[in-house]
């Protein structure tokens, strides 16, 4: 018995190992200086890059965090907070059905709200249907940090003439900020690489555009064009650019790591 | 039935052990004193016209089985009952010559006059071990005390809790690297910090070792000579070896209160005599 648990935990890590291990073979020939500096190319020509395209994943990113990770951490505040209320018990299994919604029924609907109304693609658009992915993973990481907070340290703050809102923030928050921290991470890391909310919101695009109210290029969709394209140089530009999407998972992974070093480990009530 | 304040003469009878050998001098004045208290979690009453009266620089040892209420009326003293949900208080408590329920303080004011210690060790996690000393400074009302005022007070709370000579190397450190006892010292030493009249301590050596037992023990022998405090605890050799007066509560009820030598070895209510021979509880 333990030894087949001994093979499904090898085989377990199997897929991640095999996915870098060809997209270093197939990926990193392309990976020259101009790749990270240089437009995409016609379909077709050989050369080029992706600078717009790492360029607006970042700012995908970014628009996604400003709108996910305010509303994610104020609502697991307030579940946190207010346990057993029948608001937080709707809050949290609506999030929970959130959290596992196909991320193409969020796209469409996306698109049905943010796009049809405004007459077109945005950057804008795509960062609002990313970060609506993110809130409930933000939601439930920060009322699980806070909640690991003991009791036992919000009542020695009271104790000690802390007033209840002082107490909620000095203490309780700054403990469980590095696992907050944790959990936001985690969930940029997830959704940096989604692609399917961004074919009906940012589109991509072939140009130079930083602007949130036009179509945005993102590694993903750029990815996806490429590789559907009948040219072999194409597809080595899609295999390093899926290269440098997982190399930006992995770097946010591991400053998520970083930052859960020395977290507080509770007593355990 | 609600039980009668009982004020016997001060002489320590010899059974005290320590109590008697004590040089300093400790107080017979009242310093706090509940009137007809009666709390309850919901339903649940859980104190039962409960009027004592806590003596200052002296210690008062409040014994009973579990769930006999004396947690609960240590946590009405200093308003912390209240911040249960569903948890009610009636009747009043009088900290000098002042009402803390009945108007004259609120609940913040009351907690930096009464200072408290709980079961396990609370150092805040994210603190220095100065910080933490220091946490219950900054949230005065108005200009806070200067760098080197801290520094200064700081360094009297931790002497006060015996805990300065082990730390004064390491203040900058992590208070979760200190150990159990040391930091249920800090703690002791965060809460004297704000300079309270009264010190609550709610079974502080419930999570430690004998030997910081021992150490908060006599600690709390010493803090006798300066303040008054009041230890809920259910070891009753503990109660019998720092406290000058002790309290016997029983299902919400102030049973019998008197010096602790007499409570031990002559307690008029035959309750209180079952108790402490250990025939329950």
């Amino acid at each position: 018995m333990l030894g087949m648990t001994y093979v499904a935990a090898i085989i377990a890590t199997l897929p991640l190992l095999f996915i870098i291990f060809h997209l270093l073979r197939q990926g990193a020939a392309f990976l020259r200086p101009d790749f990270f500096t240089q437009m995409p190319n016609p379909v077709g020509e050989s050369g080029g890059g992706m600078a717009n395209a790492i360029v607006g994943t970042l700012i995908l990113i970014g628009t996604a965090s400003v709108v996910g990770l305010p509303i994610g951490v104020g609502a697991g505040l307030y579940l946190a907070d207010r346990k057993g209320s029948p608001l937080a018990t709707t809050v949290r299994f609506l999030s929970d059905v959130l959290n596992g919604l196909p991320s193409i029924v969020l796209g469409i609907f996306a698109w049905e709200f943010l796009v049809r109304p405004v007459g077109g693609f945005s950057a804008l658009a795509g960062g609002m249907a990313l970060g609506a992915m993110m809130i409930p993973l933000v939601t439930r990481t920060t009322e699980e940090m806070i909640r690991l907070v003991p009791v036992s340290l919000r009542e020695a703050a009271l104790a000690l003439g802390y007033t209840r809102w002082r107490t909620s923030v000095s203490i309780v928050l700054r403990t469980a900020l590095p696992g907050i921290v944790t959990g936001a991470l985690v969930a940029v890391a997830r959704i940096a690489g989604e692609t399917a909310p961004l074919l009906f919101t940012a589109l991509g695009n072939q140009f130079w555009s930083t602007s949130l109210r036009e179509p945005i290029a993102a590694l993903p969709l750029q990815i996806f064009a490429y590789a559907i394209s009948p040219y072999e140089t194409a597809h080595g530009q899609a295999w390093a650019g899926a290269l440098v999407l997982i190399m930006i998972v992995l770097v946010i992974s591991l400053i998520a790591r970083y930052a859960t070093r020395g977290r507080y480990a509770g007593s355990g009530d | 039935m609600p039980a009668v304040e009982t004020e016997l003469p001060r002489a320590t009878p010899a059974v005290t052990m320590r109590a008697a050998e004590s040089a300093a001098p400790t107080g017979t004045e009242t310093i706090l004193s509940t009137r007809r208290l009666n709390a309850w979690f919901g339903r649940a009453r859980v104190l039962r016209n409960v009027t004592l009266d806590f003596h200052d620089r002296a210690v008062t040892a409040v014994i009973g089985p579990s769930g006999c209420g004396k947690s609960t009326l240590l946590r009405c003293l200093n308003r912390m009952h209240e911040t249960v949900p569903g948890a009610i208080v009636e009747g009043d408590v009088i900290l000098g010559e002042t009402s803390i329920y009945k108007g004259g303080l609120n609940a913040i004011a009351v907690r930096r006059h009464i200072g408290m210690v709980f079961q396990r060790p609370t150092p805040f996690p994210t603190m220095s071990i100065r910080d933490n000393v220091a946490a219950g400074l900054r949230i005065r009302i108005g200009r806070g005390p200067s760098r080197s005022e801290t520094d200064e007070i700081v360094q009297g709370a931790l002497e006060r809790a015996g805990l300065w000579d082990e730390v004064k190397d390491r203040l900058r450190d992590h208070a979760l690297g200190l150990s159990g006892g040391q930091q249920q010292r800090l703690c002791i030493a965060r809460a004297l910090a704000t300079k309270p009249r009264v010190l609550l301590l709610d079974e502080p050596t419930a999570s430690l070792d004998p030997l910081s037992t021992q150490t908060i023990e006599e600690l709390v022998y010493e803090l006798r000579q300066s303040i008054a405090v009041v230890i809920v605890t259910h070891n009753m050799q503990q109660a019998a070896r720092v406290s000058n007066r002790t309290a016997f509560m029983l299902a919400g009820e102030m049973i019998e209160v008197a010096p602790t030598g007499t409570l031990f070895t002559n307690p008029r209510d035959s309750r209180t005599e079952s108790y402490v021979t250990g025939r329950f509880g």
